[in-house]
């Protein structure tokens, strides 16, 4: 077993942390909550500390964040229905746009690889996929494919297909068709029984793994058309199966899953206030691989965890928030 | 635009259930004399939960949920030491419409009233609603529990409902 040890516990927001994001350096983190604002902390030496409170952009809940993979901007998005953009041109972050259009809580929202593209989606059921030009942001698709609640939406790393998860139980994989630029649902992934919260692509996006409502992470890997293990792909297509299901780790809904492009290690955000790591088992079968808990840290925090991520520059490290107010900054080592 | 926003249901002006059957109430809490004495640590139990939430206030009669039998003391589940609270309700027809705000009614004073430790779980009795799976779905979904506490009038009603009366 690993250890996850705390380097810090961020205090200041009021109420419950929805996010966190790591900027695409390493070196700040965003939060976001239920306080309306989004705080940015940047590492000072061995300390983490407060460097700026962006207010007014929403005027409820504030549900996700995001750095643009460039840096210079951060989308958020929240419960009064409106995306912003923030960028700091004048020096300082300032929300200068906002994207609006759905009908009720946006609830994630994600950058493409080139940041070319900007999706969201919301309790209204739908996906829209924004195209960005120049500060110029305009709506490319809106996709009704989910029959429920959206709850998250993730890029694949190197290309622009788009994932999501929804309160109807499923996953789904979009992307263009560049005959009519026309966004399609290319597969649908179903296997949880109740809520899937959130996804995360690996390294080479070619696995994601899922969390859900029913207690377990399922880890999905693509068969492209001609594969060696013989899975069908109709429509030349390419298909997500189900490889394996962590079952019997988690007591409690598990909100949030990251996987570390650089260490291939999985983290888990759950309702029973644990942190928990996973790794792949070195002489797992790609068909049918085994993964084992590496760590399961008791009382992370003292509330549910909503969201955790790793630090996409240093290995080990890992942000996570809580309904108990806090954002943590932990370190895992083997 | 439906009129409660989180639970997606538009009519909830006309009476449903015209003449609800009438309990009898449960006693007063006995006080025994650990209950008075500083050294011994009350820890929480059904008893103290269910006296939380006997006087809510149906939404369309005024009557608690405890004289509709809404809530019974036996249908409350206390794990002190895991934080866990389990709390079931079993509305008055298995169609209501009223299902949803009343969960929400127990869950929000709940969340109010106990402290932050507890996982508190809110269904409806197995079998005595039409949707029950639907329903403890949105129940347990904390983001939209949390979107829904946003919206004014749906926690002014839920506020009228969870009042105490004079």
């Amino acid at each position: 077993m690993g250890t996850l040890e705390l380097r810090q516990s961020l205090t200041g927001h009021r109420g419950r942390v929805w996010n966190v994001c790591w900027h695409p350096l390493g070196s700040c983190v965003a939060s976001c909550g239920e306080d309306k604002t989004i705080r940015i902390w940047v590492s000072k030496g061995s300390q983490w500390v407060i460097k700026t409170i962006l207010t007014e952009g929403h005027t409820r809940t504030i549900r996700e964040i995001a750095w643009s993979p460039c840096g210079n901007y951060i989308a958020s998005v929240s419960f009064d229905a409106t995306v912003a953009i923030w960028d700091k041109k004048s020096g300082q972050f300032e929300c200068n746009t906002t994207l609006e259009g759905h009908e009720n809580e946006v609830k994630s929202v994600s950058w493409s690889c080139g940041g070319q593209l900007l999706a969201t989606c919301s309790r209204d059921k739908s996906v829209w996929v924004w195209e960005v030009n120049d500060d110029d942001y305009e709506c490319a698709a809106v996709i009704n494919a989910h029959s429920q609640d959206v709850k998250k939406v993730r890029w694949h790393p190197t290309s622009d297909i788009l994932a999501s998860a929804s309160y109807d139980n499923s996953l789904k994989i979009f992307k263009e068709d560049t005959a009519d630029s026309d966004w399609l649902c290319v597969s649908t992934l179903t296997s949880h029984t109740s809520t899937v919260w959130s996804l995360s692509f690996n390294s080479a996006g070619d696995r994601l793994a899922s969390c859900s409502d029913d207690r377990t992470v399922k880890i999905w890997q693509e068969y492209k058309p001609g594969n060696e293990a013989g899975i069908s792909t109709p429509n030349d297509e390419p298909v997500w199966k189900c490889v394996c299901t962590l079952s019997g780790y988690h007591t409690r809904t598990i909100y949030d899953i990251d996987w570390c492009k650089k260490t291939g290690l999985i983290v888990t955000a759950c309702g029973d206030d644990i942190v928990r790591i996973f790794k792949e088992e070195s002489d797992s079968d790609p068909n049918q691989p085994t993964f084992s808990m590496v760590c399961s840290n008791e009382t992370s925090h003292t509330q549910d965890v909503n969201s955790v991520q790793w630090n996409p520059a240093e290995p080990g490290l890992v942000a996570s928030a809580s309904d108990d107010g806090e954002v943590k900054i932990w370190f895992y080592s083997d | 635009m439906d009129k409660y926003n989180y639970l997606d249901e538009s009519n909830a002006e006309k009476l449903e259930n015209v003449n609800p059957k009438l309990y009898k109430k449960a006693d007063e809490r006995q006080v025994t004399a650990d209950d008075e004495n500083e050294d011994v640590v009350d820890e929480f139990d059904s008893r103290e939960v269910f006296d939380i939430v006997r006087n809510i206030n149906d939404p369309e009669h005024p009557l608690t949920l405890e004289e509709l039998k809404v809530v019974e003391e036996e249908l409350i589940e206390v794990d002190n030491e895991k934080n866990n609270i389990v709390i079931k309700f079993t509305p008055t027809i298995p169609h209501c419409s009223m299902a949803t705000l009343i969960g929400l009614s127990i869950r929000v004073l709940l969340l109010r009233t106990l402290p932050a430790r507890f996982k508190i779980t809110v269904e409806i009795t197995p079998g005595s609603h039409t949707s029950e799976d639907a329903i403890n779905k949105q129940l347990a979904d904390k983001e939209r529990v949390a979107a829904a506490l946003e919206n004014n009038h749906l926690l002014e009603v839920i506020n009228q409902c969870i009042r105490i009366k004079d």
